[in-house]
């Protein structure tokens, strides 16, 4: 089935569908090796190395968990030492107002506390998530992705998409299909 | 994939953590057709209505607590601790395990963790629910509670007192519930979308679609989605941790004898996972069993558990000890009286049956036939969460009945609203785990299909 224009130019790319992670590793790594640049690859559980294997890239959201967990401690500090020493100082059994160490568990909970949101809902706005609708739904064996089938997409920006489906096909895939935008 | 048990002796063999047979397909349809069925079982339904029957023994006692007050309950002077912070103990407690589970076991590479980490951290969720109510409430007037126990400005002008252990308990467990929640709805996303993906119904479809939030699993997907996970898991670890810890130091801040010892926090984690354990075996035995999860909840997963169960019951068992030691080499008359007390009080049947279940009853644990009897575990795991209600009953009540002078000392009973509002916490704690049953995949399916042979790549191929 050749691309004609027409729908080239309505669509998301190609999809290939795989039976194994080994598969959709080998045809990740015949894809890059080819020259594609715009690709994305689709599996049921997580698969080391193939978002380094196609991305290149690691995510910054180590360098994020740890600027949120430095704010949640600052801020469990600060609030301690604002409202005990300078708001509300009260005389408690005879110790200093500003006596750190009993602030130390609110500010450990609170780096904790900072971190782990930024962790989740890092994790989540990165991700471009919530987001409903993906043109690689309006395919109908996408929804075999969160089962037991792994899928490679290459997308139609890509410089090289016109041989795109034609080389997919070459890689053991069970089946192509065109994703519509 | 290699056998592990090739070059065993057959003693050392061990039950694979999920029994041969399953694929990825099978995984998925077995975990995924409960939540997806259209009819609800039987024994479900009749689980849900005595659970809705205590649920509506909770909202009684709460009702009428907030009407007349906290004179309603037992608690006296001197016993001016009693129900509510032993239930509130209790409960947090139990929900240790879970986040040890799926946190702790998690950095150590524990596989069998898989198959139950979910449910486990469900029960984390709803103990800590159940915990909460108790210092909330309390309080007699908890919408005045606020101020107290949490900093915001006041009309009042008035700030929670920083150097009271009692304020870290309100950020430890506050921060432990809502990081409890996040990791696990982060655990659930990619199962929420093979619901999605697999529901017949549409409206079942769009309800999954919206909570799964569009997942995709796409290469980059993954990659955050491991790299998240791996950090709450360390996250959590030091937490869990630090939560019994500042729950003991509750009492060990303070001078009252038996509460102001050192080994508390160690003491208090230990019995905390001990009885989270248990409390993962009285749910995991029958669920396996109704539901017919039995290869992927193996007897392997059972072993483990009640393993642990007795290695954190000899932790346990080991701070009883320390304690009569420390009252004894202290040479201070109140922490000797204490022990004595302990032993020999009015409480002394508490005491020893305290004893019997948590450092004689474990012991039977070593053996393999034990471990390897589910329905004996599952009597023995009720008994231990009777055992480790009474340690809380024994540190509170016993150290405050007779304390330092005797003109002081009284004896505590517990009323009719004291065992309706416990018995009432259970209604909260099953109705809102059948719901979780019924609903939501009670195993992790994607982390049990990283077992399979299916999922393994060859990174140089």
């Amino acid at each position: 089935m050749a691309h004609t224009v027409e729908t080239t130019n309505a669509l998301h790319g190609v999809m290939a569908e795989y039976d194994s992670g080994q598969a959709l590793v080998d045809a990740a790594k015949k894809t890059m090796a080819q020259g594609f640049t715009r690709v994305e690859a689709y599996s049921p559980v997580p698969i080391e190395d193939l978002n380094t294997i196609i991305h290149k890239t690691r995510t910054v959201l180590p360098k994020l968990i740890l600027a949120g967990g430095l704010t949640g401690m600052a801020t469990g500090f600060a609030l301690q030492y604002w409202a005990s020493v300078i708001e509300y100082p009260m005389n408690i059994g005879g110790r200093p107002l500003a006596s750190w160490t009993t602030f130390i568990v609110p500010s450990y909970e609170l780096t904790i506390l900072f971190s782990a949101l930024t962790a989740a809902f890092g994790m989540i706005v990165l991700n471009g998530l919530p987001r409903p609708y993906h043109p690689v739904f309006n395919v109908e064996r996408f929804s075999m992705a969160s089962s037991d089938k792994f899928f490679l997409v290459i997308e139609s920006e890509d410089p090289q998409f016109g041989a795109a489906a034609a080389f997919l096909r070459e890689t053991g895939a069970k089946g192509v299909y065109d994703v519509a935008e | 994939m290699a056998d592990p048990n090739l070059h065993r002796p057959m003693a050392l063999q061990q039950t694979p953590v999920i029994l041969p047979g399953h694929d990825f397909e099978t995984v998925t349809e077995t975990i995924a057709e409960i939540p997806l069925a259209r009819r609800f079982p039987l024994g479900w339904v009749g689980f849900i209505l005595v659970s809705l029957a205590l649920l509506g023994a909770l909202h009684m006692a709460l009702g009428y607590l907030v009407m007349k007050g906290i004179g309603i309950f037992g608690t006296n002077q001197p016993v001016g601790w009693a129900f509510p912070i032993i239930n509130f103990v209790w409960w947090i407690g139990i929900g240790h395990a879970g986040t040890l589970i799926s946190a702790i076991l998690m950095l150590f590479k524990q596989q069998w963790r898989m198959s139950i980490a979910r449910f486990a951290e469900a029960m984390t969720i709803f103990a800590v629910a159940c915990a909460a109510i108790f210092p909330v409430f309390h309080t007699g007037r908890p919408w005045l509670a606020a101020y107290w126990l949490f900093p915001y400005p006041n009309a009042m002008g008035l700030w929670p007192q920083f150097k009271s252990p009692l304020i870290w308990d309100v950020f430890a467990v506050s921060t432990y519930a809502t990081v409890s929640v996040v990791f696990w709805y982060v655990g659930l996303i990619p199962d929420l979308a093979t619901l999605r993906d697999r529901a017949t119904s549409k409206i079942k479809a769009r309800i999954y679609g919206m909570v799964a939030l569009g997942w995709r699993g796409s290469a980059r997907h993954w990659h955050r989605y491991e790299v998240a996970s791996l950090i709450l898991a360390g996250l959590s670890t030091p937490l869990v941790l630090s939560v019994h810890t500042v729950v003991s130091f509750d009492f060990a801040v303070s001078v009252i004898p038996g509460w102001h010892a050192t080994i508390f926090p160690p003491y208090f984690v230990a019995g905390a996972i001990y009885s989270g354990f248990a409390m993962v075996l009285t749910l995991a035995i029958p669920v396996r069993r109704f539901y017919g999860m039995e290869s992927l909840i193996t007897m392997r997963h059972i072993d483990n558990m009640a393993k642990v169960m007795l290695a954190t019951g000899l932790i346990v068992g080991y701070g009883y000890s320390m304690e009569a030691f420390f009252a004894w080499y202290s040479a201070n008359p109140h922490e000797q009286f204490m022990i004595y007390n302990r032993m020999f009080g009015q409480y002394a049947w508490s005491y020893w049956t305290l004893i019997s279940i948590n450092v004689v009853m474990v012991q039977f644990l070593w053996l393999k036939r034990v471990r390897q009897n589910v329905g004996l575990l599952f009597v023995m795991s009720l008994i231990v969460n009777v055992g480790m209600w009474l340690e809380r009953f024994v540190i509170v009540v016993t150290s405050l009945a007779n304390d330092f002078v005797p003109s002081s000392w009284a004896h505590y009973t517990p009323t009719f609203w004291d065992y309706l509002l416990y018995a009432g916490t259970f209604g909260l704690f099953l109705t809102a785990f059948l719901l979780f049953l019924r609903f939501v995949p009670m195993i992790s399916i994607f982390e049990v299909k990283t077992l399979l042979p299916q999922a393994k790549v060859e990174a140089e191929h």
